[in-house]
């Protein structure tokens, strides 16, 4: 295995020195080459414009599969309290357009015990076709019986694309079912589309902590099987049409699974949304202090919206931790988004970027949020902040 | 434990001039939910007396993060490093580290109870998908996302970060998969001694796709179904517009703007 690069077509542009992500291509009298740190990701392989690179692998890949026998795009249900996530509403509005192009059928997966009365309401959402797996043991989320489900239903019904939700429930089970099935996966993607000539599903993610973004197919195995964070998709609009229901019982016991559930704990802590919030206010470190933070919440209270920030507020102990926007804290699109004294770190960005209309006021006129923003006031935010909540207070009377 | 040597991320940067990676002064450090996964270890160490091994699959450079977690306290270190295992996703990282850990355990005789603790995600690629392939390639059950653990004779139980609001506890029988977030510990640093100890010969083995005896179709690029196709820096999605004027102006032009974008 290794990248082979034809000196005779290799111009030196040096495409793919700024592609590699490991630093792994230098130039040598104008032609490119591959150090010994080369990670064999195959990134350069695509941007070289002359096709001088490719990608020489053995030919001992593993079974070949016949991707053609795959149709049909799933979605994996998460659901909470007889309601079905967000994330997986958003996946089923991702997946009808994924499905009409591809021109097969939308289905979705749900594992529960009581859902019965609830298929109709579920059936306005876009699909073709609810596969309802029952048994009373999965009112609870089980790794290994959700695992072993999937896969069953996987290899009886073969779909070629799989959606699930980014959550720590569906970053548990989604790599065991890809495991057991031996197809590839893709983690928190971004954005989802489709090779219709190939049929390839195109996932593109954050990676390095959202410093660079990567675009990856899965060409030679199936299903197709994407995480998706919330807040990234679009929520689908109710329609009536037909949908087809299946419902399969399952007889599991207590001991079909090797966990053993002793019990769940619910933080008392008023719960957060940030994810399905419509405003959000967000401070960063500009805000200065905790007694400070309190000018951010009275804009937040006088907006009805909730309550956000950066890593640092949190790291400073300003924030609860489960107000953290970002990377490692929360994926949110509001319609609107202000953020007031953040600098717009790449981390923070992932978080936030799909926001409706993002308003960013900070004193430096070279933050980078500047560059995400629609609005951007430069200035001292405990300055602007008290006019702005007096400005919308007035305008909100007016109405 | 199975731990990675990562690029420090705050040092991966973007040259905004040029659009382009800054790579200089690129550190390379033990993967941080890593660090809690090896003080996770160490504390079950001290109080149960165990073995504790760490693994890495990584170029021959990541023999540091071994060196590392030796000073720590670690007893043994193993090294996974080829050519061969070059270009490995998530699935091919798996199966190569679980061939290294069935060779552990059958050598150490320890085939029916033992724990492997992963970090919950590697801050580089950022899946988290390495733990629950690797239990699944073991055949042994996996708690991910974990706060807090019990371990004893032949089971953990174990408080798994579940929703923003809900924490699950969950007991399982050995030999089990965990993989820890970084509010279950402070990490300890290297001590004196332990830099000492870890320079020791004995400590640290490596092994490579022969002597795993690996089949080379499920290793590194061949046995990665996943294809990176290309990869891009972000760009910026809009030219903002900047309100300029005194504080109640902008604040009114800003008022203004929103009404007519219909958020009012
Ligand atoms: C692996 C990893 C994961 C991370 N995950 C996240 C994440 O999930 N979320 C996240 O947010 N960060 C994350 N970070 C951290 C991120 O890199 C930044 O450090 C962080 O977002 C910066 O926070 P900030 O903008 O509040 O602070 P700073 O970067 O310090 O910015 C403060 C800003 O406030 C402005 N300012 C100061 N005073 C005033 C004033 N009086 N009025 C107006 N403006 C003022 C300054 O001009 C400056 O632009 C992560 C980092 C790493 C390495
Ligand atoms: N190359 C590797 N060597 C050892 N452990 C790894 C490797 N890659 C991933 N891991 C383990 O899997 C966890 C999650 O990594 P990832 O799935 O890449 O986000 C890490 O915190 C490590 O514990």
């Amino acid at each position: 295995m290794s990248i082979i690069i034809d000196e005779e077509l290799c111009t030196g542009c040096a495409s793919c020195m700024e592609s590699c992500i490991y630093g792994a291509i230098e130039l040598d009298n104008n032609i490119a080459f591959v150090l010994p740190n080369c990670n064999l990701c195959g990134a350069c392989v695509e941007v070289c414009p002359e096709e001088a690179i490719s990608l020489d692998r053995d030919d001992v890949k593993a079974q070949k599969i016949d991707i053609s026998q795959f149709k049909g795009v799933w979605v994996v249900a998460e659901h909470y309290k007889k309601k079905i996530h967000n994330v997986s509403l958003q996946l089923l509005c991702k997946g009808r357009e994924l499905a009409d192009l591809l021109q097969v059928n939308l289905s979705l997966v749900i594992l529960g015990t009581d859902f019965d009365d609830k298929l109709e309401e579920f059936s306005l959402y876009g699909m073709d076709e609810i596969i309802y797996i029952k048994s009373p043991i999965l009112k609870d989320y089980y790794s290994d019986l959700y695992t072993k489900v999937i896969t069953e239903l996987v290899l009886e019904n073969k779909p070629e694309i799989i959606l699930i939700g980014a959550t720590p429930t569906g970053r548990d089970f989604a790599p065991r079912v890809a495991k057991r099935l031996s197809a590839g996966l893709t983690a928190d993607c971004t954005g989802l589309e489709i090779n219709l000539e190939t049929r390839n599903l195109l996932q593109t993610r954050p990676t390095y902590g959202g410093a660079i973004m990567a675009t990856i197919r899965t060409p030679s195995s199936r299903p197709q099987m994407a995480t998706v964070r919330a807040g990234i998709f679009k929520m689908p609009e109710k329609v009536k049409k037909n949908v087809n229901i299946r419902k399969l019982e399952y007889e599991f016991k207590e001991k079909d699974s090797v966990l053993k559930i002793v019990k769940v704990i619910s933080k008392t802590r008023n719960s957060v949304n940030l994810e399905d919030a419509k405003f959000i206010v967000a401070g960063g470190r500009g805000v200065g202090s905790k007694e400070k933070f309190r000018i951010i919440e009275e804009l937040a209270e006088v907006l009805d919206a909730e309550l956000g920030g950066s890593r640092i507020t949190v790291e400073l102990n300003w924030l609860d931790p489960d107000r953290q926007i970002g990377q490692t804290g929360k994926t949110v699109s509001p319609k609107l988004y202000i953020a007031c004294g953040i600098s717009g770190a790449i981390q923070h960005l992932v978080g936030m970027q799909n926001s409706g209309i993002i308003v960013a006021i900070n004193k430096d006129p070279n933050a980078p949020i500047f560059n995400w923003a629609h609005y951007g006031i430069v200035g001292d935010l405990h300055e602007i902040i008290p006019a702005l909540i007096e400005e919308i207070k007035k305008t909100k009377s007016e109405q | 434990m199975c731990i990675k040597q990562v690029p420090g991320v705050s040092e991966v940067k973007i040259d905004p001039n040029t659009n382009t990676l800054v790579r200089e002064g690129v550190l390379s450090i033990i993967n941080p939910n890593d660090r809690n996964a090896i003080e996770l270890a160490l504390m079950l160490k001290e109080k149960h007396k165990l073995e504790v091994i760490a693994l890495s699959m990584g170029p021959p450079q990541a023999e540091e993060i071994l060196r590392e977690v030796l000073a720590m306290g670690v007893d043994k270190g193993v090294l996974l490093t080829d050519r061969a295992f070059a270009g490995a996703d998530t699935l091919a990282t798996s199966h190569t580290l679980s061939l290294a850990i069935k060779k552990i355990l059958k050598e150490s005789n320890s085939e029916e109870k033992y724990l492997i603790i992963c970090g919950a995600q590697a801050i580089d690629g950022d899946t988290g998908q390495v733990p629950p392939e690797l239990a699944e390639e073991l055949g042994i059950p996996q708690i991910t996302y974990v706060l807090n653990i019990e371990l004893s004779e032949d089971k953990i139980v174990a408080e798994r970060k579940f929703r923003a609001t809900e924490i699950v506890i969950i007991e399982t029988q050995l030999p089990a998969l965990i993989s820890v977030l970084n509010d279950i510990n402070k990490p300890r640093y290297p001590s004196i001694a332990g830099i000492m100890k870890a320079y020791e010969k004995a400590r640290l083995t490596y092994l490579d796709s022969n002597t795993l005896n690996a089949d080379k179709s499920k290793i590194g690029l061949n046995g990665s179904m996943t294809e990176v196709r290309k990869i891009f820096i972000p760009k910026r999605r809009v030219n903002p517009i900047m309100l300029v004027g005194s504080n109640e102006e902008v604040v009114q032009k800003l008022c203004q703007h929103l009404k007519e974008d219909k958020i009012f």
